[in-house]
C-alpha cells in the first residue's frame, strides 16, 4: 500500500499485522530517503550502526531524540523548497524546534489531520469557536505550535470567532451573538488545555455567579498542549471534563497528544478516554535503561513514528514524555491501532559537577 | 584606608557559621602566618570531630576531607610550601571571599581550608543545595570553634540567593576572591568590582581525559580495584566534575581485550551503585547524535545498558569536547603515538589526564608545548585535592611575601 492508497483508507482501519507491514515499508523508505538527502542524519545512522538489510520491522529503526531539532537544522530538501518553518512553543530564551516543510509534507499533514479529526467530529464543517486570542496567529512567517494548532484546526470551522481578545479576556457579547446565530447547530471548539482552564472555564464560573450562562451542549471541544500546568493546579483530566460539563453543558470533549515535530499525526482521545494511534503513525514505549520495547501496561519513554515527514528526518522520534500502551486493536470505541495514555514529562536530570547550573539548558 | 562594609548591602544573608558582626569586623582581623600553630590546632580539632561523628562515615568525601586537614597532613603541606619560599616573611592576604560550586558537596570545605591554613579570614558562599555533608561539616566547625575561640573572627559561612548587591558588598572587602562554579559563575562575579590591590582566583569550566596502556592494564592484578577507582573518578560526581574523564584513549597491543575487561568490570559496579535517571539515557543518545551530525567516523558501542555509553572515534576532531557528555558517557580513541592526543590537550580547557601505564609516556606531549593539562595523575587520584590545583599554586596566591632584608 503506498501513501496515496493510505489516504483513501479510514484512519483506524488497519489491524496490527497489516499496520506493521505498511509502517515498516514506508518508514524504511523514509529512512533511506533522509539518509540520502540529509548528511547529518546520514552520519547519525552510521553512528547508530544502521544497516538497511538488518531492519525487519519499523521498531528496529533508529529514533532521534526530539531535542536534536532544537540544536540542529535538520532538513532533507534544498532551501528553495521550504514552504513553511514550524517552531515549537517555548518561553523566551529557550531553544525551539525548527521543522522545515515542503509542499508535499505540508499538504499531507493537513490531509491526515482532517482524516483523523473527522473521525471524531464528522466530516462537515461547523461554526467554530477558537478559545484563544487572535494575535497568536498573526505572524504567519513563523508558526508557533499554538498558532499552527489553531490554523490547522481552523479548517474544520465554517465560521470562526476568537472567544478571547488579545488581553485574554472573554468576549461575552461576541460569544453570545455567535451562539444565538448558530443555535441548534453543532459547534466546534478548539483551544489549549491550560488556556481553556485559565481564561475560559474560570471566567464562565465567575459569570455564572452573576447569572450569565452559556449553553454549549451542542459543542464538541478538542484541546491539546498537555497537562503540565494543570497538574500544578491539581486538575485531573476527569475533573476538567466534569467542570466544563457543569458550567456550560459541554459534554463532547477530546484531548489530543501531538507535537510540532510530527504535525498532522495527532493522537486523539476517544470516547473511552484513550489516546489512539492512526494508521499514519504509531507509538512505542521504551525502557529507559536499554531502550527495549515495553510490554503493554508498562511505563516507558514514548517513541513516535510518522509516515508524513518527507522534508525533514523526523519520522522516528524519541520524545521526553512517559506513557503506557494500554492495548491494541481492542479499544471498546471500536477503533483499531494502539491506544495509550501519556503520564507526563521525564524529569530533568539532577547531576553533580563543578560547573554551576543556571537556567536549564534544553527546555 | 581599609574599606568598611555597609550593613544595607548585607541584607538577605543567612549565616551558617559566624554572624554579621564577625563579617563586619573581618577587614580588621589580623592576617596570620600560614600554617601557624593555632591554625593547625583548629584544623586538627575539626578533623578529629568529623572522624568521631558516626554519620560522617557514610560520606567518603567528608572522611577524605577530614584526613586532608589532620595535623600530619597539614604539616606535610607546610613543609612543602613554606620551605620553598624560605626567603621572606609570609602572611595571609587578609579577607578571602570564596564562591563554592553549587552542586558539589564538600568543595566549599576545601576552599575554606585552603584560605584558612594560609592565614586568611574567610567568607564562604555555601552551595544553595542542601547536601547532608554540609550540615555535618558545619556542625563540626561549630564544635571546633568552641574549643578555639581565637579562630572565630576568621570564619563566616553564608548563603544567599546569588544577589549581585551582596556579591558587590562582599567583593568590596575581599583581598582575594576565589570563584569556583565555572564560566557562568565567574562572569556573574566579575560584575562585582574588587579593590585595586585585590586579586582573584578563578576555576573555569574544564574537561579531563584518561589514557590507558592496554598492556599495563592487562598485567594489573586487581582489575576490580581499578574499576572502583575509575568509578570514583567518574560516576561518583555523575562524571561531571572538571576532573572527570570524558575521553578514554587506549594504546598498546591488547586494546580489544583491555576494553572488554575494563568496561565489563566498571559496568558491574555501575549496576550495583549508580542511581540512574531515565532522562540520562535520552541525553546520552542526544549527545552522540549531536557529535555525529557533523562528523562521520563516530560509532556507538552497544553494551545494551544506558548507564554506560561508549562512543568510538576514528579520529580526534578539534571541538570534540563541545560534545562531552556526563553520567557515564565516554568517547574512546585508540592511538599509537601520544602526540595524537595533542588536539585535545593543546587547549586551556584541558585539566587532568589520569592514566594507567608509565607516566614517562606523556613527556613528548608536554615537550610539544601544549596549552592545557594541569595535572597528570594515576586513575583513582583525579579528585585528590591539593594546594596546587588547576595549575595554580593556591599557597602563593593566598599569601603575601614581605621582603625582609
Amino acid at each position: 500500500m503506498d501513501f496515496e492508497e493510505m489516504l483513501q483508507r479510514s484512519p483506524y482501519s488497519l489491524s496490527k499485522e497489516e499496520k506493521e507491514a505498511v509502517l515498516t515499508e514506508r518508514l524504511a523508505e523514509l529512512t533511506e530517503k533522509h539518509k540520502e538527502n540529509c548528511p547529518q542524519y546520514g552520519n547519525m545512522l552510521k553512528c547508530a550502526g544502521y544497516e538497511r538489510g538488518k531492519i525487519g520491522s519499523y521498531k528496529e529503526l533508529p529514533f532521534l531524540p526530539v531535542r536534536l531539532f532544537k540544536e540542529l537544522e535538520l532538513k532533507s530538501i534544498p532551501d528553495d523548497q521550504i514552504v513553511k518553518t514550524m517552531t515549537s512553543s517555548g518561553t523566551s530564551g529557550q531553544a525551539v524546534s525548527k521543522i522545515y516543510l515542503d509542499r508535499t509534507t505540508s499538504a499531507n499533514q493537513q490531509k491526515v489531520m482532517v482524516k483523523i479529526v473527522s473521525d471524531f467530529t464528522g466530516s462537515s464543517r461547523m461554526p467554530m469557536i477558537i478559545l484563544d486570542c487572535p494575535s497568536v496567529v498573526k505572524n504567519r512567517l513563523m508558526f508557533s505550535a499554538r498558532g499552527a494548532g489553531i490554523l490547522g484546526f481552523s479548517i474544520f470551522g465554517a465560521k470562526r470567532i476568537y472567544a478571547l481578545d488579545d488581553d485574554m479576556k472573554l468576549d461575552v457579547e461576541g460569544l453570545k451573538a455567535f451562539l444565538d446565530k448558530y443555535q441548534g447547530q453543532r459547534i466546534f471548539l478548539f483551544g489549549f488545555t491550560f488556556m481553556i482552564w485559565q481564561h475560559f472555564y474560570k471566567e464562565l464560573v465567575r459569570l455564572k455567579k452573576e447569572g450569565v450562562t452559556f449553553d454549549l451542549s451542542e459543542g464538541v471541544l478538542i484541546h491539546g498542549g498537555g497537562w503540565k500546568k494543570l497538574i500544578s493546579e491539581a486538575v485531573s483530566p476527569e475533573e476538567f471534563k466534569k467542570c466544563l460539563q457543569d458550567v456550560c453543558g459541554l459534554s463532547h470533549v477530546h484531548d489530543y497528544y501531538g507535537m510540532v515535530e510530527q504535525t498532522g499525526c495527532i493522537y486523539m482521545e476517544c470516547e473511552c478516554g484513550h489516546l489512539h494511534a492512526s494508521i499514519f503513525s504509531d507509538v512505542i514505549t521504551r525502557r529507559p535503561l536499554d531502550f527495549s520495547e515495553c510490554e503493554f501496561g508498562e511505563k516507558g519513554i514514548i517513541q513516535v513514528v510518522s509516515t508524513l515527514p518527507e522534508s525533514y528526518p523526523g519520522h522516528s522520534l524519541l520524545t521526553e514524555d512517559e506513557g503506557t500502551i494500554l492495548g491494541e486493536d481492542d479499544c471498546p470505541c471500536g477503533r483499531k491501532g494502539k491506544y495509550f495514555k501519556v503520564l507526563g514529562r521525564l524529569k530533568n536530570a539532577e547531576i553533580r559537577g563543578c560547573s554551576d547550573t543556571y537556567a536549564e539548558k534544553f527546555r | 584606608m581599609r574599606k568598611s562594609l555597609d550593613r544595607e548591602g548585607l541584607k538577605g544573608i543567612q549565616y551558617l557559621t559566624g554572624n554579621e558582626e564577625i563579617l563586619m569586623r573581618m577587614p580588621k582581623a589580623e592576617a596570620r602566618e600560614p600554617f601557624g600553630e593555632e591554625i593547625q590546632e583548629f584544623l586538627n580539632t575539626l578533623s578529629r570531630t568529623l572522624l568521631s561523628m558516626p554519620e560522617a562515615r557514610l560520606y567518603p568525601d567528608v572522611v577524605t576531607f577530614a584526613f586532608w586537614i589532620r595535623k600530619s597532613s597539614v604539616k606535610k603541606l607546610a613543609e612543602r610550601f613554606t620551605e620553598k619560599n624560605g626567603k621572606g616573611f609570609h602572611l595571609g592576604r587578609g579577607v578571602a571571599f570564596h564562591i563554592a560550586p553549587s552542586n558539589v558537596a564538600v568543595n566549599y570545605a576545601y576552599s575554606f581550608a585552603a584560605g584558612f591554613m594560609t592565614g586568611n579570614a574567610n567568607i564562604v558562599r555555601i552551595p544553595s543545595k542542601d547536601f547532608p555533608q554540609i550540615a555535618l561539616i558545619n556542625k563540626a566547625v561549630h564544635a571546633a570553634l568552641e574549643q578555639h575561640p581565637d579562630c572565630v573572627p576568621y570564619i563566616c559561612f553564608v548563603r544567599y540567593g546569588r544577589e549581585q548587591r551582596i556579591n558587590d558588598a562582599l567583593s568590596s572587602i575581599a583581598d582575594v576572591r576565589i570563584v569556583w562554579g565555572g564560566d557562568r559563575t565567574i562572569a556573574e562575579l566579575r560584575k562585582s568590582p574588587l579593590a585595586p590591590r585585590a586579586t582573584e582566583i578563578t576555576f573555569a569550566d574544564r574537561y579531563s581525559l584518561s589514557v590507558i596502556d592496554s598492556d599495563t592494564y592487562m598485567a594489573a592484578e586487581d582489575p576490580g580495584r581499578i574499576a572502583d577507582d575509575f568509578y570514583n573518578d567518574t560516576y561518583l560526581t555523575d562524571q561531571n566534575a572538571c576532573t572527570s574523564p570524558r575521553l578514554v584513549a587506549w594504546c598498546g597491543s591488547k586494546i580489544g581485550q583491555a576494553k572488554e575487561r575494563f568496561w565489563g568490570f566498571l559496568l558491574e559496579r555501575v549496576r550495583q551503585k549508580y542511581e540512574f535517571q531515565p532522562i540520562q539515557g535520552v541525553n546520552k543518545l542526544t549527545n552522540a547524535y549531536l557529535a555525529a551530525a557533523g562528523h562521520s567516523g563516530i560509532h556507538m558501542v552497544c553494551c545494551g545498558d544506558n548507564r554506560l555509553v561508549c562512543v568510538e572515534l576514528d579520529s580526534l576532531f578539534d571541538n570534540l569536547m563541545d560534545f562531552r557528555g556526563d553520567s557515564g558517557y565516554f568517547y574512546e580513541y585508540n592511538f599509537r603515538d601520544i602526540l595524537e592526543l595533542k588536539p585535545i590537550c593543546d587547549d586551556t580547557h584541558c585539566q587532568t589526564v589520569s592514566y594507567i601505564g608509565d607516566r614517562k609516556m606523556f613527556l613528548p606531549l608536554l615537550e610539544a608545548g601544549i596549552r592545557g593539562v594541569d595535572r597528570i595523575v594515576p586513575i583513582g587520584k583525579t579528585m585528590d585535592f591539593d594546594l596546587i590545583w588547576d595549575g595554580c599554586n593556591l599557597y602563593e596566591r593566598l599569601t603575601r611575601t614581605i621582603s625582609l632584608m
